[in-house]
């Protein structure tokens, strides 16, 4: 029987990083629920093998059910009937078996039900739910709501709201409109207050992924006459009272069994989930930060998938008497898309972990005041998740396009037809540098941190570790390229142009992952040999890149930018 | 209503999974390379069991396995996925047993058990794909028996409406409680092992696993009854010594022969471990061995 866990040690590698321990203490209070939870571990090693055994669930229903249905799910897709959205077959029993198994809820507190897994082994569900099923993953994914539910809303709603995604009920975030999609300051849909203090919703949104779920999170127009983000609040829809229909659902490329819904509210009763007017800037910024370290983890599993794929096919086929993995032209394709697996793998648990890291302190800060150690180390960590979000999300989105196009070019005309599962991964993967922000966005976030050092700073942490011996030469490699980088950000700042900063924004972002992921794969490679061959094909491949880049950047300059803006 | 269910499993070895060294050289299974599993038709009837506790809530389910200590481990499995508890049957004059005896062995734990409503079964174990142990059960326990169930389509005053899945069709019948029910591996798949049970009980242990554990270890468990499995032996389910182990089985195995099947199509194989694991592969996907 397959089991996407266990076959797939690189997982547990990434599991067994050493931050683990501090991390998993935190988040356990020092294992003191051990007495009033019977399913609490009881010190660093038991949680650990609560993970790795829940892990092993996970990687069985996904290698079976999941996986088994992946295809059947492709071509039956979801339906509308009656304004509500009946899931395909398969995505119904893929539900079943994750709610049974209890992988609901993995990430929450378990005085609601959760199991109050840290977020690392959480995304790591994600990223093996991702390779059995792209789509099935948003559905499953979409559990990290509850964490926005548990930070903003109050005690009564957490307590009325949590256990039941815990049991199983399925969430979505509104927050799409026709007119507002990469700008949500644009949203329209209206919120009016009601006497008894709740309120109704009323409007259309779009592209609502899951949209007829359980427990939806709505971002609204509380504020009359106002046009900006600033006028928007954060709601909760109960879909038992009624007011919001499915009007339709998208016919769409890839992750077909996700629903993508078209939704009209109509005098919907909602309540005000944290205060008014931060709905957007505070919440659903949050919101989004989760779900982009969620298609972060998405992108990994296609690229995982994409990869295999390939890989077996390659072993398998026959051409001119052997093997067409025995082409080198075919060997080297296999060998990077393995190492852009590879880095995007392990920046996506080193994010993961930063993510951890200062979660677990902003939690620990509503029960009692950290100390000044403390607070420093979350906002030392909260700088870096936010530094390395969208470095993952944007770039582990483009690795597993790349991959996912290689797996068919490996397949050749095979592979251009509907019998092999690279042809569905290839328009499943294309969704993930869209949605959740696209590349561009990512850029955008990501830039500050290439003008303020943040990248810099993770980057010389990096430098600072003790390597062995024969690693040296390579790391000296990443020294350069990072001096290359520093030269690229000077030319790019000196210039004090904003237009060129954004025009350049893009190459430099890529240059600082380039750096982090060789450096992450570095430190992998140091605890596990393993990972040796991926860690040289990467900075053969980065630093061309960078070189490339730099190259660019020297070259053209503000006045030149003039050629690109006739387009 | 709250019923009493005992599901019968049994441990066996992974004969889907044979590969070149499945059989000793003497013709016997080796054990020693096949991982021992949960036997696949009895997941099927702890199913049945797990959804019938669903529909009547205050249902227990009881594993009940009769094998070497390490059964324990499907107990523990069985626990995860939905069971309350379980009893691993184990002891020296226990082995060997035939169909006949083993029967005999399980019906006289059904009775300790005792004040059951309805017992569940798998149809047959991969091992011996005999099917005769459920129903033989049933006999001795003086019991009406079903078998070849696919599912269990109600279970209302006092009785069992079944629906059985026949070679040439379907087929729905009614019992009266308690009886024994065989499920067919056509019946729905059990469900997964639950991230909670599985983190609260792993370590739940038998009587002799305990007695590998530290002192730390036994206190925890001591301290903690969810955690204590049982084991019974022959004595204590009253098993009378010729009707068990060796004695109790008629069943004697003179000789055991490879099957040599008559060439129709020949098939030229270099002498490599690979060709050989594929060929073996082809077998058992077209069902000539497994």
């Amino acid at each position: 029987m397959a089991n996407f866990y266990t076959d797939n040690p690189d997982l547990k590698h990434h599991l067994s990083h050493p931050l683990m321990e501090k991390i998993v203490a935190l988040k356990e209070r020092n294992y003191t629920q051990a007495e009033e939870f019977d399913y609490a571990p009881l010190n660093f090693e038991d949680a650990m093998d609560n993970y790795d055994k829940v892990l092993e669930v996970v990687g069985e229903i996904c290698g079976t059910t999941i996986a088994e249905n992946a295809e059947s799910v492709d071509h039956q897709g979801p339906r509308v009937e009656n304004n509500r959205v009946i899931y395909a077959d398969g995505t119904q029993q893929n539900l079943d078996a994750c709610r049974k198994a209890g992988l609901m809820g993995m990430s929450m507190p378990r005085r609601y039900g959760g199991l109050n897994f840290p977020i690392t082994p959480y995304i790591m569900a994600a990223d093996i739910v991702s390779r059995a099923d792209t789509g099935f993953e948003n559905l499953w994914g979409l559990q990290d709501c509850a964490e926005t539910l548990y930070e903003f809303g109050n005690d009564d709603q957490r307590e009325r709201y949590i256990p039941r995604v815990c049991a199983g009920e399925t969430m979505s975030m509104d927050l799409t409109e026709p007119d507002a999609g990469s700008d949500l300051q644009s949203v329209m849909l209206r919120a009016t207050e009601q006497p008894d203090g709740t309120w109704l919703l009323n409007g259309v949104k779009r592209f609502i992924t899951n949209g007829d779920s359980d427990i939806h999170l709505v971002l609204a127009r509380s504020e009359d006459g106002t046009k900006d983000g600033r006028g928007l609040s954060m709601f909760i829809y109960d879909k038992r009272n009624g007011g919001v229909d499915v009007r339709r659902i998208e016919n769409k490329m890839g992750i077909k069994g996700s629903p993508t819904c078209e939704l009209t509210y109509k005098n919907a009763k909602a309540e005000l989930c944290g205060s008014r007017r931060m709905g957007l800037i505070k919440y659903v910024m949050a919101l989004m930060n989760g779900a982009r370290l969620g298609i972060a983890a998405q992108s990994v599993g296609v690229s995982e998938i994409a990869y295999r794929e390939a890989l077996a096919y390659a072993r398998e086929r026959r051409q001119f008497g052997k093997a067409i993995i025995e082409f080198p032209a075919v060997s080297e394709m296999l060998s990077v898309m393995k190492a852009k697996l590879d880095a995007s793998r392990t920046l996506l648990y080193e994010c993961a972990r930063f993510v951890d890291m200062y979660k677990v302190y902003e939690d620990i800060a509503r029960e009692r005041s950290l100390n000044p150690e403390e607070r420093a180390e979350m906002k030392y960590y909260s700088k870096l998740a936010d530094a390395l979000t969208p470095l993952a999300k944007g770039l582990s989105s483009e690795y597993c396009n790349q991959n996912a196009y290689d797996s068919i070019q490996i397949h050749g005309g095979s592979g251009f037809m509907k019998d092999y599962a690279c042809e569905r991964v290839y328009r499943d993967a294309r969704i993930t540098s869209i949605y959740e922000g696209t590349t561009q966005l990512q850029v955008v976030a990501a830039i500050r941190h290439v003008t303020t050092g943040t990248y810099n700073t993770l980057i010389d942490s990096y430098a600072a570790r003790e390597i062995k011996p024969e690693f040296k030469s390579v790391k000296e490699r990443l020294e350069k390229m990072t001096r290359m980088y520093t030269t690229a950000v000077a030319k790019v700042g000196e210039t004090n142009d904003q237009a060129y900063t954004d025009f350049m924004a893009r190459r430099l972002v890529e240059m600082a992952g380039d750096i982090v992921m060789s450096y992450l794969l570095l430190d992998d490679a140091n605890r596990n040999d393993s990972f040796t061959a991926s860690l040289n094909v990467y900075v053969n491949l980065a630093e061309s890149e960078i070189c490339k880049h730099a190259d660019f950047i020297a070259k053209v300059t503000p006045a030149d930018m003039a050629f690109y803006q006739k387009a | 209503m709250s019923l009493n269910i005992i599901v019968l499993a049994k441990q066996v070895p992974d004969t889907r999974n044979v590969g070149k060294d499945a059989m000793k050289e003497d013709g016997t299974i080796n054990r020693a390379v096949l991982p021992a599993i949960f036997n696949p038709e009895d997941l099927n009837a702890l199913e049945q069991a797990l959804r019938l506790k669903d529909a009547n809530p205050g249902s227990t389910v009881t594993l009940l396995t009769m094998g070497l200590p390490r059964a324990a481990e499907i107990i523990r499995e069985a626990i995860y996925r939905g069971a309350d508890t379980g009893i691993v049957l184990t002891d020296r004059v226990l082995g060997g047993a035939d169909t006949l005896a083993t029967s005999y062995s399980l019906a006289q734990a059904v009775k300790k058990i005792g004040n059951y409503d309805i017992i569940l079964g798998g149809r047959q174990a991969i091992d011996g794909d005999t099917a005769q142990v459920g129903p033989q059960i049933a006999e001795k326990l003086g019991l009406p028996q079903v078998t070849y169930a696919e599912e269990i389509l109600d279970l209302s005053n006092g009785h069992v409406t079944v629906k059985r899945r026949l070679e040439h069709g379907i087929e729905t019948v009614k019992a009266p409680l308690p009886c024994v029910v065989t499920v067919n591996g056509s019946a729905a798949e059990c469900r997964p092992r639950n991230a909670k049970r599985l983190m609260k009980y792993k370590y739940a242990v038998s009587p002799s696993e305990t007695a590998k554990l530290t002192d730390e270890q036994k206190a925890f468990v001591e301290a903690r009854p969810y955690l204590q499995l049982k084991e019974w032996g022959a004595a204590f389910v009253e098993a009378d010594p010729q009707q068990i182990g060796m004695p109790g089985s008629p069943t004697k195995v003179k000789n055991v022969e490879n099957v040599v099947f008559t060439a129709k199509e020949s098939l030229r194989l270099d002498n490599n471990d690979e060709q050989i694991e594929n060929l073996i592969k082809e077998l058992i996907t077209n069902h000539t061995i497994g």
